[in-house]
């Protein structure tokens, strides 16, 4: 055991204290002698010597022993007490100082441990309450973009910058490139990217302004407009505002309804009115004429009244084909109003069954309904008409449960109210069809007819008098099946990154880009597969895959992945890397198609690649003929490994990769190297933090001063 | 009683009815007319007609109304009608077809092809609808 620091200061002065003592008494002694006695005394003295020095050792070795427990004791024991009370803090959470040393020492010992105790449990406490709250939280955000994903309105939430902040499956499909069988086709629907991407600029904007004007004025501020998407679609677009802190605009909220079909209807019929008014105007006039003629000149010659005669008849024959004709070729116009949703007819009756049921307290049984059957009604209106009915029917004669059916009978679908008992009139029927139907204390000002002639629908008594078995029979139109939402989930154990609220607190992207912490910035990771290494060659790009990073976190949702057709023979070599021959890319789009779309892919971000001088060459020589520039900041996640490795020589993708703890799979696809790239990446931003690499400016920096960036292709 | 086959048409428009009239007569028919529900159906007891042209816009009892009444009398099952009607959906036509209508005619009609139908229906053994 090593000596404490100190203890042989103690020691030794202790000991000293003896010899001193004792040199000081026997110099007392001699002086206290007087000289006649003084060789007596030295005579004594020397006789006893060995006695004398024996002694003298002794009492040293005590005091040396006294010093050095006293020392162990007192400010030895306080300075390990201070250590260990030091390293409370930082040490396992069962350590506790040692009790030894003097009593006092030992009680301020117990008193520390005692608080330590306290601590302990306090940070306990703490984080058990803080683990809750954050599984409350995943809770409640997982509920919430569960709902989000169940809407059929597509929605999506942006910042007061306009930055997208969350959308949801419905908005990822209404706003999805026309051709879904390319991944590639660019989506303006992305997080953090503007709102005023999505739909047409001018009009987002106006009605971003309006809100904005509209905020503290206006109750509940709202915009709506209807805009077409870049896909084509058409949507109806409403625009709310909410508030944050001080309530001022903290972002939007947009909804967005797919109206096309409705739209196409409604102008359908528009269509139907202008070709009837102008198809029907010619006939009629010289019909008129001709009628008018033989009404006025009775004495015509017979020749010429024959000629007026055909000519009537036939401007009749004409009129009558027009009218056919354009009744025929507009008949879905004709079908319903724009207030009429399609809808399965089992879902129908489902809700006619429960709205009578509960308002008549009667049994009512589904007897059948096709499963295949849609209709397109106002569900409200018909399940009114219904209950109405059931109820008149139940009062009047005392029915006592009613079945419903619904099946398909052609181009109409059959919707039946059946009883069994009491026979109808039909007379009643014509009596009921004009009151307003009342149900309780339900009441609309509509009748039966009304209900019915919105649908463009008929409705009739059905009776088996051998069975006793009566039957309302409604006739509605048909309507189109709703396609279920696309799922549009990537691998399973992803959860979808449709939202993202911590770009509520992004700041500017406008800010100087170089002073911006690599963690803020967003980036697109991308990654190039081609004919051969040398672009200068004439070799060419057959397949970009690219990834966006947001607020730290790649968006497996948000990639772009194309095939290129390089119009040039793919070598061998390179064909045996990514398996990738002339003949699959044929019918692909050129480079010059695709690039344009990568460049508004890429808007706003960092571009980041591994070994991005190569990608970037080829991306500079197609510069002159595409007309595209990446202008943005490249970083390479090459020369950020060699910056965060300096030691080490590889630094192929695959081993920074294992070096950083990054799985590899899905290599050698432009868009698999890309989301390889991606999570590298950003494995190497806190590992260049460690280093005093925080901004992108300091990134590329740091970047330029290594070796490899002096590499050309 | 004559041998002529027994036609009765039933609208509330004088015109289709002065023509129609004019148009049966001269193609051999023995006509009479009935220009509401109400009437129509007198006539049918009365008159017993093998055919009755019957519009569905009417006062009084619609001709909806009018074919069912007429269903659902047995005695009645030999008579044919014939509906005729401005009102042209899909809906309209299933209901009439649906409730006992022989066939449905939609106007404007060419009196040609309306002659040919009801002959048609009046051949022994034409029972089914269309």
């Amino acid at each position: 055991m090593r000596a404490p620091k100190g203890i042989a200061l103690w020691v030794g002065a202790a000991s000293a204290s003896v010899l001193l003592v004792i040199g000081i008494g026997a110099v007392l002694q001699y002086m206290a002698a007087g000289s006649e006695n003084r060789p007596h005394l030295i005579e004594v003295v020397s006789d006893g010597l060995p006695a004398v020095f024996f002694g003298t050792a002794i009492l040293m070795v005590a005091a040396g022993m006294g010093a050095s427990w006293l020392f162990r004791r007192h400010p030895h024991a306080a300075r390990q007490l201070a250590e260990q009370s030091r390293s409370l803090l930082a040490a396992e959470k069962g350590f506790r100082v040692s009790t030894a040393g003097a009593p006092p020492l030992a009680e301020l010992a117990s008193v520390i441990n005692q608080l330590a105790d306290a601590y302990h449990r306090i940070e306990h406490d703490l984080e058990t309450r803080s683990a809750e709250t954050r599984a409350r939280v995943e809770e409640e955000r997982d509920r919430f973009v569960a709902l989000m994903s169940e809407l059929s309105q597509g929605v999506v939430v942006c910042n007061a910058d306009g930055r997208i902040l969350l959308y949801n499956p419905r908005a990822a499909a209404l706003l999805a490139p026309s051709r879904p069988d390319r991944h590639g086709d660019y989506t303006p629907l992305g997080l953090g990217r503007s709102v005023l991407a999505l739909l047409d600029r001018n009009q987002v904007a106006h009605a971003l302004d309006m809100l904005q004007h509209q905020v503290g004025h206006v109750d509940r501020p709202q915009a709506r407009f209807v805009a077409s998407a870049a896909n084509g679609a058409l949507l109806r677009v409403q625009v709310a505002p909410f508030l944050g802190a001080g309530r001022k605009l903290a972002g939007m909220v947009f909804t967005l309804d797919d109206v096309g079909q409705l739209m196409g209807r409604e102008s359908q019929r528009l269509r139907l009115l202008q070709s009837l008014a102008t198809g029907v105007r010619g006939p009629v006039a010289n019909l008129r004429a001709a009628t008018e003629n033989l009404v006025s000149f009775p004495d015509m010659p017979a020749d010429r009244r024959e000629q007026f005669v055909e000519i009537a008849a036939s401007e009749a024959r004409v009129l009558t084909e027009r009218l056919n004709t354009a009744l025929l070729a507009y008949a879905d116009a004709l079908k319903g109003s724009l207030t009429l949703e399609d809808m399965r007819a089992a879902d129908l009756l489902a809700v006619a069954q429960r709205r009578i049921a509960e308002a008549l307290q009667l049994p009512v049984a589904i007897e059948e309904a096709d499963p295949e059957l849609w209709l397109r009604v106002d569900s409200y209106a018909i399940a009114h008409a219904m209950t109405f009915l059931a109820a008149r029917l139940a009062s009047d004669y005392e029915l006592h449960g009613f079945r419903l059916r619904a099946g398909s009978g052609g181009n109409l679908g059959e919707v039946d109210l059946i009883w069994t008992g009491a026979i109808v009139g039909s007379d009643a029927l014509s009596l009921w069809e004009g009151e307003p139907m009342r149900v309780g204390h339900e009441e609309t000002p509509l009748t039966l007819r009304d209900v019915l002639e919105r649908h463009g629908s008929e409705a009739w008594l059905q009776v088996d008098k051998i069975r006793q078995i009566s039957r309302f029979r409604l006739l509605l139109p048909r309507g189109q099946a709703v396609a279920p939402m696309p799922y549009r989930g990537t691998a399973a154990e992803s959860r979808p990154e449709y939202y993202d609220f911590d770009l509520f607190e992004r700041i500017d992207m406008t800010g100087a880009l170089a002073e911006r912490k690599l963690s803020e910035l967003s980036y697109t990771v991308f990654d190039t597969e081609t004919t051969g290494l040398e672009p200068s060659a004439g070799d060419e790009i057959i397949s970009i895959g690219a990834v966006r990073i947001v607020n730290g976190r790649v968006l497996k949702q948000e990639i772009f992945e194309q095939l290129v057709n390089p119009c040039r023979p793919i070598s061998r070599e390179s064909t045996a890397v990514h398996g990738i021959d002339a003949r699959q890319l044929a019918n692909e789009p050129t480079i010059d198609q695709v690039l344009p779309r990568l460049h508004r892919f890429c808007e706003d971000t960092v571009l980041v690649a591994h070994n991005a001088a190569f990608d970037m060459r080829f991306l500079e020589l197609k510069e002159a003929a595409t007309g595209v520039r990446f202008g943005q900041p490249v970083l390479d996640t090459l020369l950020l490994s060699a910056v965060v490795h300096p030691s080490v020589d590889n630094h192929h993708l695959d081993m920074i990769a294992e070096r950083v703890g990054v799985r590899v799979i899905g290599r050698h696809t432009a868009l698999g190297d890309a989301l390889l790239t991606g999570e590298v990446f950003m494995r190497l931003v806190p590992l260049l933090a460690e280093r005093g690499i925080v901004t992108l400016g300091q990134a590329l920096e740091a970047s330029r001063a290594t070796y490899h960036s002096r590499l050309q292709y | 009683m004559s041998g002529l086959r027994k036609v009765l048409i039933v609208d509330d428009e004088p015109n289709i009815l002065m023509a129609l009239e004019f148009l049966f007569k001269r193609s051999g028919y023995d006509v009479r007319l009935a220009r509401d529900g109400g009437e129509a159906l007198k006539e049918v007891d009365a008159w017993r007609p093998d055919v009755m042209l019957l519009d569905i816009m009417m006062p009084v009892k619609n001709g909806y109304e009018v074919c069912q009444t007429v269903r659902e009398r047995p005695e009645l099952a030999a008579m044919k009608i014939v509906m005729l009607s401005a009102k042209g959906g899909e809906a309209e036509i299933s209901k009439g077809l649906s409730l006992g209508a022989d066939r449905y005619v939609t106007k404007p009609f060419s009196t040609q092809e309306l002659l040919a139908t009801i002959d048609q229906v009046l051949q022994p053994g034409a029972a089914g609808r269309q």
